[in-house]
């Protein structure tokens, strides 16, 4: 061991100290609002309620990180394939985009989950049990996953076509194969103009991530519909839930933004 | 020096490239209809399928879903209803927010921008909880009662996020005309009203008609979020016929028929749209 632990020990427990006083105090305070006021706050003093509150956001979170990394790699692939040469891969990729921007994505998860989900085994869950072989969670992520990726295609697509010609062609001038032509020129400054639009998509898939609660997955909006059912304060949890989910998506845009700014090339205007 | 023998890529045979990006694909409405097709015989297939694996003493599957049918298309049309209704109030809310969100006056300006981000950047099915949730279900004007029933709520809650799709639209519309026609305009001697209403808004008003078709569509899409918080919609009669019928190899068939429904519906517009842009797109 290290001889500062120790003392870093020491200092965690301050620390902690002091947070549990602050929680504790916040809870004192929403506890006296309930009692003086009738505004039930339940999520900030009662632990039963925060827990399950934390969890969804935790499960919502989860469930967007996973969704926005694989609607990513799915856009690159769906841009590749499309423009890979293969006429049969093309018209794929288009019939993809079309069909799941083109219907509404709460009837595609009901599909995926209720029709291809049913059809699919279930496994033994070690309990003597049966569950099925993609969770609620699991089929939510596929299906905003493909929703989101469809338009990614399209944004990747349309960026790369933003492109200036007279830049692709002084770079194939200057003898740049195909392949190098990508990786140094049309991708570095297709990425930064369709970071914007990007950007949109991603926030409006943290929104779609809501619908997950029409199949059943514990995420927020279903943790904030359980607690106020239960505790017979809509009005609190609906401001909290709205809150909640502006702050979420104030910290995606937040960070796309600094991102944004520094991918930008000086000079350089989109 | 042969050609061959040179690793200069200048002196090297020129070979045309090919093409960088995917462009001019195949004809639109073709790819239209052949999306179309593949998800009819999808379609099909599925149902056939069940056909196919029925069980001997039930009916034949497509008999199942020529009885349903007619109520889905119902339930359809009614999501197209609510569709078109939210769309009103909310493009009538957004245009009033919009203006106010370039308006000279400060603090009109800075609300109209805020609840704009609000809405925006709240998802639809909260704030559609929030409607159905938190509106009261009939009002009492002067001792009269007026019923407030839920797809009324539910036509409220969904215009709140367009009216703020609609409220950013304008804004766009309007800094999108250049910065010379309102200077043209003052050197002219029009009040800033005139150059609103005469020279700015005419101009704005073409740019906005794509954007405002594509958020009708994702409008309609978005109404099937009315099943969730209980309202008979295609979804939900979709859903009750699965459960009336207990097959569980109807359930393809039955939601791609939705899906079908939909994509019939929303494909021409979203077409509509690009070809909209495209008009009205100057190139540079």
């Amino acid at each position: 061991m290290d001889p500062g632990a120790p003392l870093r020990c020491v200092r965690d427990d301050v620390a902690d100290g002091a947070t549990a006083r602050q929680i504790a105090m916040i809870a004192a305070f929403f506890e006296r609002l309930n009692e003086t006021q009738g505004l039930n706050f339940s999520v900030f003093y009662d632990a039963f309620d925060r827990s399950r509150f934390l969890t969804g956001l935790w499960t919502t979170s989860y469930i967007c990180v996973v969704a926005i990394l694989a609607s990513l790699l799915l856009g690159l692939l769906g841009v590749w394939v499309a423009g890979s040469g293969s006429r049969l891969g093309r018209l794929l990729v288009r019939a993809y985009v079309q069909f799941f921007r083109n219907t509404p994505p709460l009837v595609q998860l009901s599909f995926f989950y209720f029709a291809v989900g049913g059809l699919l085994p279930t496994v033994s869950d070690g309990f003597g049990g049966q569950s099925p072989l993609v969770s609620g969670t699991g089929w939510a992520i596929i299906a905003l996953s493909l929703f989101a990726g469809a338009f990614n295609v399209e944004i990747f697509r349309a960026g790369i076509e933003a492109v200036p010609s007279t830049t692709v062609e002084a770079a194939e001038s200057l003898g740049y194969t195909r392949l190098q032509l990508y990786i140094h020129v049309v991708l570095p400054l297709a990425f930064r103009i369709c970071l914007p639009a990007l950007n949109n998509n991603l926030v409006n898939l943290v929104k779609t991530t809501t619908l997950a609660y029409a199949i059943g997955v514990p995420e927020l909006l279903y943790a904030a519909s359980q607690i106020w059912s239960e505790s017979f304060n809509v009005r609190e949890m609906m401001n909290v839930l709205l809150v909640t989910y502006v702050l979420l998506v104030a910290v995606l845009v937040f960070v796309m933004g600094r991102w944004e700014r520094a991918m930008r090339i000086p000079g350089y205007s989109t | 020096m042969s050609a061959g023998a040179t690793d200069l890529p200048v002196l090297l045979p020129y070979r045309a490239p090919a093409p960088i990006a995917p462009s001019g694909l195949a004809a639109p409405v073709l790819l239209g209809g052949g999306t179309f097709a593949a998800f009819a015989i999808l379609f099909g297939a599925s149902l056939a399928l069940a056909q196919v694996t029925a069980r001997p003493a039930g009916e034949g599957a497509t008999t199942v879903l020529l009885r349903w049918a007619p109520l889905i298309f119902q339930g359809f049309l009614f999501n197209i209803l609510i569709s078109f209704l939210s769309m009103a109030l909310g493009t009538l809310i957004g245009v009033l927010v919009g203006i106010a969100q370039v308006s000279l006056v400060a603090p009109l300006r800075k609300t109209a921008w805020g609840l704009t981000q609000f809405f925006r950047n709240a998802p639809w099915l909260v704030l559609l909880f929030y409607a159905m949730f938190l509106l009261p279900f009939e009002f009492r004007v002067f001792g009269l009662t007026i019923a407030f029933p839920a797809w009324v709520k539910a036509i409220i809650g969904l215009a709140l996020p367009v009216a703020a799709n609609v409220s950013e639209i304008v804004r766009g519309g309007v800094r999108s005309i250049p910065s010379g026609q309102w200077e043209s305009a003052e050197a002219l001697a029009f009040t800033r009203r005139q150059t609103m209403w005469m020279i700015i808004l005419p101009q704005a008003f073409k740019r906005m008609i794509p954007p405002w078709m594509n958020l009708y569509a994702i409008l309609t899409m978005a109404t099937t979020l009315i099943s969730v918080v209980g309202i008979q919609d295609g979804l939900t009669i979709t859903r009750a016929a699965l459960v009336a019928e207990s097959r569980p190899e109807l359930m393809i068939p039955m939601y791609t028929l939705l899906l079908l429904m939909f994509f019939a519906y929303c494909y021409p517009i979203a077409r509509a749209t690009m070809a909209l842009e495209r008009r009205f797109n100057v190139k540079a």
